[in-house]
């Protein structure tokens, strides 16, 4: 299947129609269905949106992307389409506005396939949390492709679609990029608007892009980001061009292997193709040294203080007033809040919620939250102390490779362990993505993240498009 | 530190979540099972640590005090559960 630069440049060439890719990818969509990838899909909608491109296309309009096929992760708002966020508590919404992610996709003649599955409220490391039910790993069925991005990384693994927005609050972009096999970015917190983009813990929540390819990565993050007023955290910075390092040398960069993420714990298929990659970089030029962050242990438990406390916060809006689900049988308003919170919210959204609310209850903030906090702070100088030392860092994803469907969902810490690697740079801020880089025993893919320091996107994309170049694990598709 | 059955009873109101006696059963065991992770953060020396509520530690952006949403009642109440006369319906709590 094509990539995002193969297909801009078809469409230019008129070697292909808007029409006719959109048709081709949602007839694969159909065919694929039992991998759950998608939770809504609307075929005349998306058709209409192609044919409005061509229209376009043919009276002159030269937007580079007008006409590209891609989906929508379930948790941005889209006026007109059912946005569930994976949730019982909001199968009955249908937006009435649109966020700015989703703004912009559209002013750039983007088409949009669908809506992908997800973890609920964006809560998880699997992808089984969804009301819709768990999506299924393209590479090996009885996997699971990571969360909670888990079903535009299972799209694009597929080849359902080139390309797909997802967003990451604790390493939800890399990890269902790494267990899937793709290329996928978060970038600097603040990068791209959280405007009508369903909120869960609203200091680490940052949005993103998964694709095949680093370049067309960069391609959507160029869509994606940017300064937006609604947004009271939006960085206000000048517009970047994410594709402009693409083919800078990487002859003398710096590049740390923080020794605490290479300790104990780490499968030895995942070292071993990550020792490989780094290979691959030494070969074009870079120059690999030894780093320490002394606090990533303390990642775990502080972000199960901050990001529960801020969902407590957060999903206190769901409570069948406004809109979303509501319980049928109450007696009063206390009675309606309860029920309709008890059946509309799933297992683990309840357990943060409980979490949440219980560090912030009345005598435990300073023990728990404020504490957390501070360990925040530490994490975050311990990256910053790296970075005088190196120009990015790498490391493993995960520990592992993508696990087995309800391996782990009888035991919710276990599968909070598995997020060591990518928790710190969400409390820190930083932006990261995860590079396909090879397989694990069992064939299923191993993902390499690479960290940068605030705003080195463009850096960390020029970095894995180079390895791209020489190597060929991003190009492998999964057998379906 | 640990959990009893009346604090998850407690959070769980305070939440507003109902739960039945089953539920409060499981998740008193998952919760002390993330609470004994939560607890080695407690260890760490942070004396004289600034907390760091937010990435980059940049202030929040206010904008100036003026209306420019424009009104959409309409468009918004008609996902509502119900309503009536232009206002959300709840259950009545005062007799």
């Amino acid at each position: 299947m094509l990539t995002i630069k193969q297909i801009i440049d078809q469409l230019a060439s008129g070697e292909t129609t808007a029409v006719a890719l959109a048709t081709q990818y949602l007839d694969r969509i159909a065919a694929h269905q039992h991998l759950n990838a998608f939770i809504t899909v609307d075929r005349e909608k998306s058709l209409a949106q192609a044919a409005a491109a061509d229209a376009a296309r043919a009276a002159g309009d030269t937007r580079p992307l007008l006409g590209v096929p891609f989906a929508h992760k379930d948790i941005f708002c889209a006026e007109g389409w059912k946005t569930s966020c994976g949730s019982k508590m909001l199968d009955n919404f249908i937006a009435p506005y649109s966020s700015n992610v989703v703004e912009r996709c559209d002013a750039a003649g983007l088409v949009t396939l669908g809506r992908t599955n997800m973890d609920e409220f964006a809560m998880g490391s699997s992808n089984e949390n969804s009301f819709y039910g768990a999506v299924k790993n393209p590479w090996d069925l009885t996997a699971v492709p990571g969360g909670s991005s888990g079903g535009s990384a299972a799209a694009v693994a597929a080849r359902l679609v080139p390309m797909a927005t997802g967003t990451d609050t604790g390493g939800s972009i890399r990890q269902p990029a790494a267990f899937c096999g793709i290329t996928g970015i978060k970038p600097t917190y603040g990068t791209v608007s959280r405007f009508g983009m369903i909120a869960y813990a609203s200091s680490l929540d940052q949005g993103g892009a998964m694709a095949q390819t680093a370049e067309d990565c960069a391609i959507l993050l160029n869509v994606m980001a940017g300064f937006d007023e609604r947004d009271s955290t939006s960085l206000q910075q000048a517009s970047e061009d994410y594709t402009r390092d693409l083919n800078q040398s990487l002859a003398g960069l710096k590049i740390g292997l923080p020794r605490e993420y290479f300790a104990d714990g780490l499968a030895d298929d995942v070292r071993a193709a990550i020792d490989a990659a780094v290979a691959e970089f030494k070969k074009l030029g870079a120059i690999i040294v030894d780093v320490s962050l002394p606090n990533t242990k303390m990642a775990i438990p502080a972000y199960y203080v901050i990001a529960p406390a801020e969902a407590s916060t957060n999903l206190s809006r769901f409570d069948g007033v406004r809109y979303g689900h509501r319980a049928a049988d109450y007696n009063g308003l206390n009675d309606m809040y309860e029920k309709t919170r008890a059946e509309g919210f799933g297992d683990e959204v309840k357990r943060r919620i409980l979490t949440g609310a219980y560090v912030l209850s009345h005598g435990y903030y300073d023990a728990y939250y404020l504490q957390a906090q501070k360990i925040r702070r530490m994490i975050a100088n311990d990256f910053q102390a790296a970075f005088k030392e190196c120009d990015v860092l790498f490391s493993p994803v995960s520990p592992s490779t993508a696990w087995n469907l309800g391996e782990k969902t009888a035991d919710p810490v276990a599968m909070y362990l598995e997020d060591i690697y990518t928790l710190g740079v969400n409390l820190a801020g930083l932006p990261a993505m995860s590079v396909p880089v090879g397989f694990g025993s069992n064939g299923r893919p191993v993902g390499m993240q690479i960290i940068g320091n605030y705003a080195g996107e463009s850096r960390m994309l020029g970095m894995a498009h180079q390895y791209q170049q020489v190597t060929d694990w991003h190009t492998k598709a999964p057998q379906l | 530190m640990s959990l009893s059955m009346d604090d998850v009873r407690r959070i769980a109101r305070l939440a507003r979540i109902a739960v039945t006696e089953n539920e409060v059963i499981e998740s008193h065991k998952q919760l002390n099972q993330l609470f004994s992770l939560i607890e080695e953060m407690r260890s760490i020396d942070t004396t004289g640590v600034e907390p760091m509520p937010h990435p980059q530690d940049m202030l929040l952006r206010l904008r100036d005090d003026v209306a420019t949403a424009t009104n959409r009642r309409e468009a918004f109440q008609a996902i509502a559960p119900a309503v009536e006369n232009g206002l959300y319906l709840v259950p009545k709590v005062i007799e």
